[in-house]
């Protein structure tokens, strides 16, 4: 079983007037076999908990900690951080114009198992993920993110999930943006990486809709850089109903 | 735009500033002097807009009155057995068909004294299975010299044309493209010179109804490199996709000019440069200049160049001009930007596992490879590779260019 625990965390970014406070203090510990939802209104600092964990250069953690399995997180490159086993799945996925899908699976493979696989089954595991994410073939020869509508960047982060198949997934908004099909294939996406077993999912979403294709055992509502109130699923039908409104006076 | 800050600008409109010191037509700011006669065009002294950007001292006297009779250089020509390669005469009536007249003195000089022309002729309907290469090689950069080419894609017909250059050389030279009516035309110029050459290069282009020229530069070697490619249009309908790829050392001056001159309604143009530096004293100059008259209805337009500095002491200028005169038009924009490569693609690719190193190299790669997928010609993209991996080796043991956030 691993663990992914994060602990008092405070993070901050630079602005023109000085650094600026996001993360005020965040708790939160996934286990594998759980599934998290981190629910919010925007600014709440939802997005800034996922780059933060990944190690985005924009985010300077002030105090806190992060521990994988007792390993300390915040010590760890960004590329370390994803080969002990963190993924993230971006709300906006870079394009990186010449690099083409195919080659750069192949080479974040090789990266996070620490060698290069087998191509024969490597070529059949792309194909089958592809299959069940609707992807086209010819998607492999295309540049990375480039040009790439936002659902097809979407199924693409997810795509990555499944193949590189981390221990733990956080997922930043990947709803969003998706059509009801689109979120349909998507989710069964994360539901197949979390049948695996011993995976965490950190699920994070402005949303309920996802909810209903991704059942979690746990739902936090983040307010003003930290968390507001903890629950099960029955929280997120609250907020279904009700918004953020009691947490933060109007709705948002 | 210097090498330590990356700089970003993105507009759709931009106000020209570029006084050219031409007479004014009452027209653009893009004006400037254009005639056969060299005693119309006075010897630039480096502060001229158009000159600017160039060191003159290592011009060899080409812009000045340096004799352009040397003949040491070799031709070679694999052609596709459909093109017709041939050595004619100035007086033949292909020269001067795309209308074009020169436009500064170099261009001038090589006009008057370019005694041969280089025509390959693409006869109508041809459609040709493999490129045709015409090879260049320089043997001696003592003595200058002045060259002719008049590529014609007659009607309908479909094409690939690559004019490589090597060796040594001091070279001006004028290429004129024609393009008749729904021709299809792709034209690189390969720039990759020795050391000591300096090549000054006119290429005019002249768009037919419907027709569609991808135009291609390419420059690696070279001490000093100017291309300045001017297209317009001969008739509505026509489409211009115009690419550029540049790789400056220590030392090298790789100077890259265009005009894209929207004379007719319903057309297109479609810029592309994309350049990178490294080591001390290497300098790009990008200059887009495009003109919307008012009869150019309907036209779209859009440029953008990037300049990826990978060491200090590089310096990268880029200058988009975009002038409208009719607002009846589909789109016009441009971009620029210039500096170190994309700390967010680098944090894309890293986020999956992958080194720093390697992701660098990833980015820097997919930078060239990106272009040279559009120039969309198999024969020479694994060699433009291979110079891109030979420049990039080059560059290994120099200091990086210093972060920037």
């Amino acid at each position: 079983m691993s663990t992914l625990e994060i602990r008092d965390l405070h993070v901050s970014v630079e602005t023109e007037s000085g650094p600026k406070e996001i993360l005020r203090g965040v708790d939160l510990t996934v286990n594998s076999g759980q599934t998290h939802a981190i629910m919010g209104p925007n600014g709440s600092g939802k997005s800034t908990l996922a780059y933060s964990l990944a190690g985005h250069p924009k985010y300077t953690v002030t105090s806190g900690e992060v521990l994988l399995d007792g390993e300390d997180v915040l010590a760890m490159t960004v590329d370390e951080r994803a080969r002990a086993g963190l993924f993230l799945a971006m709300q906006y996925p870079v394009e990186v114009p010449g690099v083409s899908v195919s080659n750069f699976l192949r080479t974040a493979k090789t990266a996070v198992d620490g060698e290069a696989p087998k191509l024969r089954t490597w070529v059949k595991d792309v194909k089958q993920a592809m299959d069940q994410l609707a992807i086209a073939d010819d998607f492999a020869e295309r540049d990375l993110n480039t040009g790439f509508s936002g659902g097809e960047k979407k199924r693409h982060e997810i795509l990555q999930l499944e193949l590189l198949n981390p221990k733990f997934a956080v997922l930043d908004e990947t709803d969003s943006g998706l059509d009801i099909d689109a979120l349909r294939v998507v989710s069964d996406g994360v539901n197949r990486f979390a049948a695996n077993g011993d995976k965490g999912v950190l699920l994070i979403t402005h949303y309920t809709r996802i909810l209903r294709y991704i059942k979690p055992d746990f739902v936090h509502v983040f307010v003003g850089g930290r968390v507001a109130e903890e629950g099960g699923s029955e929280l997120a039908e609250k907020l279904e109903e009700k918004g953020y409104v009691d947490y933060v006076g109007t709705p948002a | 735009m210097t090498t330590d800050t990356a700089q970003q600008a993105q507009h759709g409109l931009t106000e020209h500033s570029h006084g050219a010191g031409a007479p004014d037509h009452g027209g653009s700011a893009f004006d400037t002097v254009a005639s056969f006669d060299v005693a119309d065009h006075v010897v630039p002294r480096g502060r001229e807009e158009e000159w600017r950007f160039t060191p003159m001292a290592r011009l060899r006297g080409l812009h000045d009155d340096a004799p352009l009779d040397g003949h040491d250089y070799e031709v070679s020509v694999d052609a596709d057995p459909k093109v017709v390669v041939e050595t004619v005469e100035a007086t033949d009536p292909r020269r001067g068909s795309s209308g074009y007249v020169p436009n500064d003195r170099v261009s001038a000089r090589a006009w008057a004294e370019a005694d041969k022309v280089l025509a390959i002729t693409i006869p109508a309907d041809v459609v040709t299975t493999k490129p045709t290469i015409v090879r260049l090689r320089g043997l001696s950069a003592e003595k200058a010299a002045a060259g002719h080419v008049v590529i014609t894609a007659e009607r309908f017909s479909q094409s690939v044309v690559v004019l490589e250059h090597e060796g040594s050389a001091a070279f001006a030279d004028n290429v004129e493209i024609v393009t008749h009516d729904g021709a299809r035309l792709t034209l690189v110029s390969l720039q990759d010179w020795a050391d000591d050459a300096v090549h000054l290069s006119h290429h005019h282009v002249s768009v037919g109804r419907d027709a569609v020229i991808k135009h291609v530069v390419v420059s690696f070697g070279g001490d000093l490199v100017r291309t300045s490619v001017t297209l317009d249009y001969a008739a509505p309908g026509g489409d211009a996709e115009l690419l550029g790829l540049y790789f400056a050392d220590s030392g090298q001056h790789l100077e890259k000019r265009l005009f894209v001159d929207h004379n007719q309604p319903n057309c297109r143009s479609n810029v592309l440069y994309k350049g990178a530096l490294q080591g001390a004293k290497a300098h790009t100059v990008w200059i887009g200049n495009v003109l919307i008259r008012p009869a150019a209805e309907g036209i779209s337009t859009y440029e953008l160049n990037r300049n990826l500095v990978l060491t200090d002491g590089a310096r990268a200028d880029s200058v988009p001009n975009l002038e409208i005169e009719t607002g009846e038009i589909e789109g016009a924009g441009h971009a620029s930007a210039t500096g170190r490569f994309d700390d967010e693609q680098l944090f894309y690719l890293m986020a999956r596992g992958i080194p720093a190193d390697e992701a660098r190299r990833l980015v820097v790669h997919g930078f060239f490879t990106e272009l040279i997928n559009k120039i969309g010609v198999p024969e020479i993209a694994e060699r433009l590779i291979a110079t891109v991996e030979r420049e990039l080796a080059l560059g290994e043991g120099l200091p990086a260019a210093a972060t920037t956030h």
